[in-house]
């Protein structure tokens, strides 16, 4: 569904992602792993359109789509939830939930209602319907994130982009939010998440690549991930040490 | 044998566009792996001023330097693992040319190694209501556990008889436990067909319908003899200790080739003189890079066997490339009783000995369905003379404990006479029937 080659970006002379490749087949589920400052956002940014690549090419089911204009990516069914969320504060549940809506219509075709689409998101978040006319602002951060994903969802997206669903979010909402991703995955919805909660991302994710510093550097299944030495070390917390990221070069080698 | 069993067919059978994704994202992530984790290659990419990012796609391999057989023994023993040993679950080594090489194995790396194996023994047609006898060392190399591993995990009944089992208990075990499956290098096969009729056994009295055969280079006419001999289907198999063990690519079938397990390794020709890449169909030496290993990944190790590779898909349903049979060594490595030695070797210890002039040649027979190895040695004016049988007795076995101690081969030390050898046509003379 997804085809990333060599794709290189960042924010003026700054470079972030230093030919990055991944690929996402239909109903797939990949998790991007990576400590602060990766390149996880830069990657998804450029991916939604949010950021023009400097170099490389993204192909969305066979067509390029790199430096095609953001909304235009959202038309194409490519939806992204932003980390932080950015729901409208101001404005109530049901009419952020609305809004989502909208990038849906202006696309048209074989398009369910509004109100098919609010019942689908209320079905997977029952708690956004019981506070359908609450205003935004005054959800907790976890139902916040809900509410962001919902939106998201409205768009009757084919590839749902997450970045960092967990992060500042209750661990019990934690789990709550991953049971939501789980149960898209059910109904066969493709998603690209990114998470410094490796975790979490990997009991969900079909497969997963680790990114540092900018390159990818493991591919693998989700419980090869896990069962990585230096995944372990490095995202699941065992035996954590700080890797700082620029000095490690030649230091893991053999003892 | 139905042709449409396949392993793992999502992969085994991926277009070679999807094939290519999966690989250049795999190749790009273990340059960024070696590059941060084995000194080695940090320094080798280093010098030949190899920027990572410029691997753009499977083809830019080329602008990479190779990896050697004497790279991994100047790493003896653990200078080229990217992670630290406590990563490490299982270590082999193998003994090529006398210098012994190290390979350290993650579980991830195991677990891979396992599918490997188990892919190209359903290939050959392997199934779970198999009797797998494994006739292969299980020692300090892989071939032994390496096959072992797939063939449980495709649910054979699997028989560990690890070759230094004498040949009669081997036909033994064979017979009265019913194997259907035979894994082992073809000169051990050979052997056990050859002692069949001393032991008094009928090739029917057997149950054998497969044969699994790797280690060594082996020809059609060697598969003709073992499946008229032993009334099986013979199948090859290759791999490599150095990048895996047993697994890198094995027959289907249709028998047009070995497939290679692409999503694991990537596998090139090259003109063993010229070191440039050599176009699909071409014959020349294969270079394997490993794209999943985690604790010994190999960046263009060069093999020093000669073959071709084929892209086309196969009748079979794979879709991944096929090697050619191996054709030969392009050095002069010569493979004896599982080992391999270089006619060098020969040279260096009988110069330090010291007592015959360095000329010499090597003789390599089978009698028996046993390989031979005969070294002629000339004298020279420090030999003992012909009149002292007790001297010239005890050079001849100072010479063979030598090479028995560093190259592990039982050799028949003769002498010739002065001058006899130094014009001599050939080095080494193969009268082993192919």
């Amino acid at each position: 569904m997804l085809r990333i080659r060599n794709l290189e970006a960042g924010y003026g002379p700054l470079r972030v992602l230093k030919g990055v490749s991944l690929h996402i087949s239909p109903g797939e589920v990949v998790a991007i792993i990576g400590a602060n400052g990766a390149g996880k956002t830069t990657l998804l940014k450029t991916i939604a359109g949010i950021l023009a690549p400097q170099a490389g090419s993204i192909a969305l089911d066979g067509a390029e789509i790199a430096a095609v204009a953001a909304e235009r990516i959202v038309a194409r069914g490519c939806a992204l939830v932003p980390e932080g969320r950015h729901v409208f504060g101001n404005m109530t549940i049901r009419e952020n939930l609305i809004l989502g809506g909208y990038a849906c219509r202006r696309r048209g075709a074989k398009c369910p209602s509004i109100h098919e689409g609010l019942e689908a998101v209320y079905g997977l978040f029952p708690i956004l319907r019981e506070r359908c006319g609450q205003l935004a602002g005054t959800l907790s951060g976890g139902q916040q994130q809900m509410l962001a994903i919902g939106r998201a969802l409205m768009s009757q997206p084919r590839l749902l982009m997450m970045d960092e669903p967990s992060l500042g979010v209750a661990p019990l909402v934690v789990r709550d939010l991953y049971a939501a991703v789980a149960a898209l995955k059910q109904r066969g919805m493709t998603i690209l998440l990114v998470e410094q909660n490796a975790r979490a991302a990997l009991a969900v994710a079909d497969r997963g690549y680790v990114i540092e510093t900018g390159q990818v550097v493991l591919e693998g299944q989700s419980w090869e991930l896990a069962d990585n030495p230096e995944v372990r070390r490095a995202y699941l917390g065992k035996e954590y040490s700080r890797v700082d990221e620029d000095n490690n070069h030649g230091s893991n080698r053999a003892v | 044998m139905d042709p449409t069993v396949l392993y793992s067919p999502a992969v085994e059978s991926l277009s070679r566009e999807e094939l290519e994704q999966l690989q250049i994202e795999r190749l790009q992530s273990t340059l960024n792996r070696v590059y941060r984790n084995v000194a080695f290659y940090r320094a080798a990419f280093d010098a030949n001023r190899v920027n990572l990012e410029t691997i753009r796609e499977v083809r830019a391999l080329a602008d990479l330097p190779f990896t050697t057989k004497d790279d991994l023994h100047r790493s003896y023993p653990y200078d080229m693992f990217a992670l630290p040993l406590r990563d490490i679950v299982r270590i082999h080594s193998s003994l090529a040319a006398g210098k012994p090489v190290v390979v350290g194995y993650t579980r991830n790396d195991l677990r891979n190694w396992t599918e490997c194996t188990a892919r190209l023994l359903v290939a050959a047609g392997i199934t779970e209501h198999d009797v797998v006898q494994i006739a292969l060392d299980y020692s300090l190399s892989s071939g032994g556990l390496g096959f072992h591993q797939g063939a449980e995990q495709i649910g054979a009944s699997v028989i560990p008889a690890a070759q230094p089992a004498s040949v009669e208990k081997q036909i033994a075990i064979m017979r009265d436990f019913k194997t259907t499956a035979l894994i082992a290098s073809p000169s051990h096969a050979l052997g056990l067909a050859a002692a069949l009729a001393e032991v008094h056994v009928h090739p029917e009295q057997l149950h054998l319908r497969l044969g699994i055969f790797g280690s060594e280079r082996w020809s059609e006419q060697t598969r003709a003899s073992l499946e008229s001999q032993l009334h099986l289907v013979a199948m090859d198999t290759y791999g490599l200790a150095d990048i895996l063990g047993p697994g890198v690519a094995g027959e289907c079938p249709q028998r047009c080739g070995l497939h290679v397990n692409e999503d694991h390794f990537i596998v090139e020709v090259i003109d063993p003189r010229t070191l440039q890449p050599l176009a699909a169909g071409q014959e020349g030496e294969l270079v394997f890079t490993t794209i999943t290993k985690e604790g010994f990944p190999l960046v263009r190790y060069r093999t020093g066997d000669i073959a071709s590779v084929d892209f086309s898909p196969c009748a079979c349903g794979r879709t991944t490339a096929r090697l050619s049979r191996i054709a030969r060594r392009c050095d002069d490595l010569i493979q004896f009783g599982g080992v391999g030695f270089f006619p060098g070797q020969i040279e260096q210890i009988l110069t330090e000995i010291g007592r015959t002039s360095p000329h010499f040649q090597i003789l390599l027979d089978r009698a028996g369905g046993v390989d031979t190895l005969e070294i002629k040695v000339e004298v020279s004016d420090l030999t003992p003379s012909l009149d002292e049988p007790r001297l010239l007795g005890a050079l001849r076995t100072q010479i063979a404990e030598r090479i028995k101690a560093a190259l592990d081969v039982e050799a028949k030390v003769n002498f010739a006479e002065p001058k006899s050898l130094r014009a001599a046509a050939e080095k080494v003379v193969d009268k082993r029937p192919e």
